[in-house]
């Protein structure tokens, strides 16, 4: 493969597009609203119809919408179908290139949804085939890789991406640059690159949209990024719960292998990188990075302390290099756009776009992509259309169980790394979680806390019994059985289980207890005095 | 020496001749170990593997899996029993799991899993006596956009309400099929 062969492919790819695409989301929300069945519809009533030769019936990644699905677009007319049957495709079919077929719900492609966004991510999502290398080629992939390989020095890359102020997607927010030019410059005699797929908290599902929409993104960013700091071998951890997302890396690495994308000699240069993958077993710990690299050593995910970080000792005691997901499907972006574009998208400590997972009581829920310091009003009202059945928002969540709720009084924060931390919440790995006014927040507290007591691997005290302590206490101010001082109990245990955990898990484990205390504290001092007057709780 | 540790002793041996002749399932087993060259930090993989092949773990397939990778049935047994993907029991004919991910749980997978739980006379990790369904949780299976997902045989449902859940557990009691 060398760069001719590239193009060619791509003009080839370019050359072969018919002259309307239907585009059908294949990934895992709407396959779980029968979206199979409306793929093979839509090609039956093409092929019966005779048109093949001028339209595609094209299996895409997720178009963001996911509430509902399964979606279908019609290119270039633009019209979204929504909630599609599989009996609608002859009527689809019917009516391609004039107004959308009658009686079918669409929604309008130009919603503040949709309108809003950002995709630098997202690019690709939802619009290239995520099985066949050659959509992903057709789109300018690899292009980055050919151009790191063979016109840049592994310095260069370093620079360009700390120039680009990327930071760390997982949660973090480390700035990536910093990160690469540490491995980089720690002299080993293997060194290794991971993936950090393991998407634990719960109520995210940008990785697993990324991974299923557009995987050669995230293995060109790996690529790269073992260029820029001399590693050889890297390895994808991804948890158990993603399937697709398993069989669609799968099948994205061995292609990129047959077109000699990946393993020896890349683009003919002395360059060899090999990718694996790990598939998790459920232990959300396994997204801290020791317990990670613990865990693809084929041992018990347990954190150890740092440092030393695993830039200077990891995987096997190498220098190893681990950034999360959507850190990787940034980088050929970075470097086909170069760093002053990048740079110019978002605030000015956190630059980029940020890819959010929106769910729970809000009218449109699904994947988005917005630039960084966006109001988190406009998120929540104008692109997810704000709280059905006339209630109103109460909380925003983000961060999962390492995170905090949001109150409603301060949406009109922007969303970037310090805004957020502000509030006593984190950016996190993206999930975003709307409550509404029926949302009981010292439920949500002690729903964190079940989380955190059932995942803590119980290697160090502090996490181990005061997760479970404080579940208790949760319990009990929730049974109206608490007193005042079961409060001031639990909140020294936030305090000493904040400071004294070995890793990432047990320390921000008390995050959700700390922030409904500060903005909903009546909400816990109304249940103590419940307990007092004896009154019953409201049915 | 311990009661224990003789246990183990003795089965150790019978563990390596564990492998019932004629059975497949462990012809794929040697096979999946095979690729990763019998690498101790293939564990994980391999554990995936005879899970999938087995339905869930047993004792004896540990220790086989043990001496195989050459590694201690301690450690063996360690991490199988530290990640909440691996079962070392039996599971139902069928699987409810229930995402109880916070997208699912504002919308009421709680209360979801409380009406099963009511008509299968079981809790969440058990299965009925008659061995026909499994009650699960998932702590998020990433469906969060169509919540409150649950997966009934594998098959990811989306939006569930109380009543269908319930219609469709009982099914699979009476029929059994």
């Amino acid at each position: 493969m060398v760069l001719n062969d590239l193009l060619e492919i791509k003009e080839r790819e370019r050359k072969a597009r018919k002259g309307t695409v239907l585009r059908c989301c294949v990934a895992a929300g709407c396959l779980s609203a029968n979206s199979q069945a409306v793929k093979d519809g839509l090609d039956k009533a093409v092929k019966e119809k005779g048109l093949e030769g001028q339209v595609e019936v094209r299996g895409v990644g997720c178009m963001g919408l996911c509430c509902q699905g399964p979606l279908v677009q019609e290119d270039p007319a633009e019209t979204l179908y929504v909630k599609v049957n599989p009996e609608d495709a002859p009527a689809i079919v019917d009516a391609l290139g004039k107004n959308p077929a009658p009686g079918l719900p669409t929604t309008d492609p130009h919603a503040p949804f949709f309108k809003k966004q950002m995709p630098v991510v997202l690019e690709n999502c939802g619009r290239i085939d995520p099985e066949r290398i050659e959509s992903y080629i057709a789109e300018d992939g690899y292009l980055a890789l050919h151009d790191v390989i063979l016109e840049m020095t592994p310095k260069e890359v370093v620079e360009n991406v700390v120039k680009s102020g990327l930071r760390g997607r997982g949660g973090a927010g480390y700035p990536t640059g910093l990160k690469w030019a540490t491995v980089a410059k720690t002299v080993g005699e293997r060194k290794f690159v991971i993936c950090n797929a393991d998407e634990g908290d719960p109520g995210a599902f940008m990785d697993r949209s990324v991974l299923e929409s557009d995987p050669h993104r995230v293995l060109e960013g790996m690529a790269v990024a073992a260029y820029a700091v001399g590693a050889s071998q890297g390895y994808i951890y991804v948890r158990a719960e993603y399937p697709l997302a398993i069989s669609r890396l799968q099948a994205a690495i061995r292609q990129a292998k047959q077109y000699g994308l990946l393993g020896g000699g890349i683009f003919e240069s002395p360059f060899n990188f090999n990718v694996e993958i790990r598939i998790g077993a459920g232990a959300f710990v396994c997204g801290e990075e020791t317990a990670l690299m613990s865990s693809v050593e084929g041992k018990r995910g347990s954190p150890r302390p740092r440092p030393p970080f695993p830039a200077e000792s990891g995987l096997w005691g190498n220098p190893t290099l681990i950034n999360n997901v959507e850190t990787y499907a940034n980088v050929p972006v970075i470097i086909r756009k170069g760093a002053e574009w990048f740079s110019a998208i978002g605030t000015e400590k956190s630059k980029g776009t940020k890819v959010f997972a929106l769910a729970g009581k809000i009218r449109n829920t699904g994947l988005i992509e917005v630039p960084m310091g966006v109001p988190l009003r406009e998120i929540v009202e104008e692109m997810g259309g704000g709280v059905p059945d006339g209630s109103e928002v109460k909380a925003v969540q983000t961060g999962g169980p390492s995170g905090g709720c949001i109150p409603a009084a301060a949406l009109d924060i922007p969303v970037d790394y310090e805004s957020l931390a502000k509030v006593g919440s984190i950016m996190g790995s993206g999930g975003m979680i709307v409550m509404d006014e029926d949302t009981n927040m010292v439920d949500v507290a002690r729903f964190f806390m079940e989380f955190c007591m059932d995942e803590s691997c119980g290697k160090c005290v502090p996490c181990r019994t005061g997760t479970v302590q404080m579940h208790q206490l949760l319990d009990k101010i929730i049974q109206k059985r608490g007193a005042a001082e079961d409060l001031e109990r639990l909140e020294e245990l936030c305090d000493v289980v904040k400071n004294t955990s070995l890793c990432g898990l047990g320390q921000t484990a008390p995050n959700p207890v700390l922030s409904t205390l500060r903005f909903f504290r009546h909400e816990y001092l109304e249940l103590l005095k419940q307990r007092e007057t004896g009154a019953q709780p409201p049915a | 020496m311990h009661p224990y540790v003789a246990k183990i002793k003795k089965k150790m041996p019978a563990a390596a001749q564990f492998p019932p002749s004629g059975d497949k399932r462990y012809k794929i087993l040697e096979t999946a170990m095979k690729r990763h060259q019998h690498k101790p930090d293939a564990l994980i993989e391999v554990l995936h593997t005879a899970q999938e092949l087995f339905g869930y773990l047993e004792n004896d397939l540990l220790l086989y899996v043990a001496h195989c990778l050459k590694l201690p049935p301690s450690r063996v047994f360690g991490v199988a029993t530290f990640y909440h993907f691996f079962n070392l029991k039996p599971k139902g004919k069928h699987t409810c799991v229930i995402c109880m991910g916070t997208a699912c749980y504002v919308k009421g997978a709680d209360k979801l899993l409380a009406s099963i739980e009511q008509v299968a006379g079981i809790k969440a990790g058990e299965t009925t006596a008659d061995g026909e369904v499994s009650l699960l949780t998932a702590r998020c299976i990433g469906a969060c956009g169509i919540a409150p997902a649950v997966v009934f045989d594998n098959a990811v449902t989306a939006r569930v309400l109380p009543a269908t859940a319930v219609e469709r557990v009982k099914g699979w009691m009476q029929h059994g099929s």
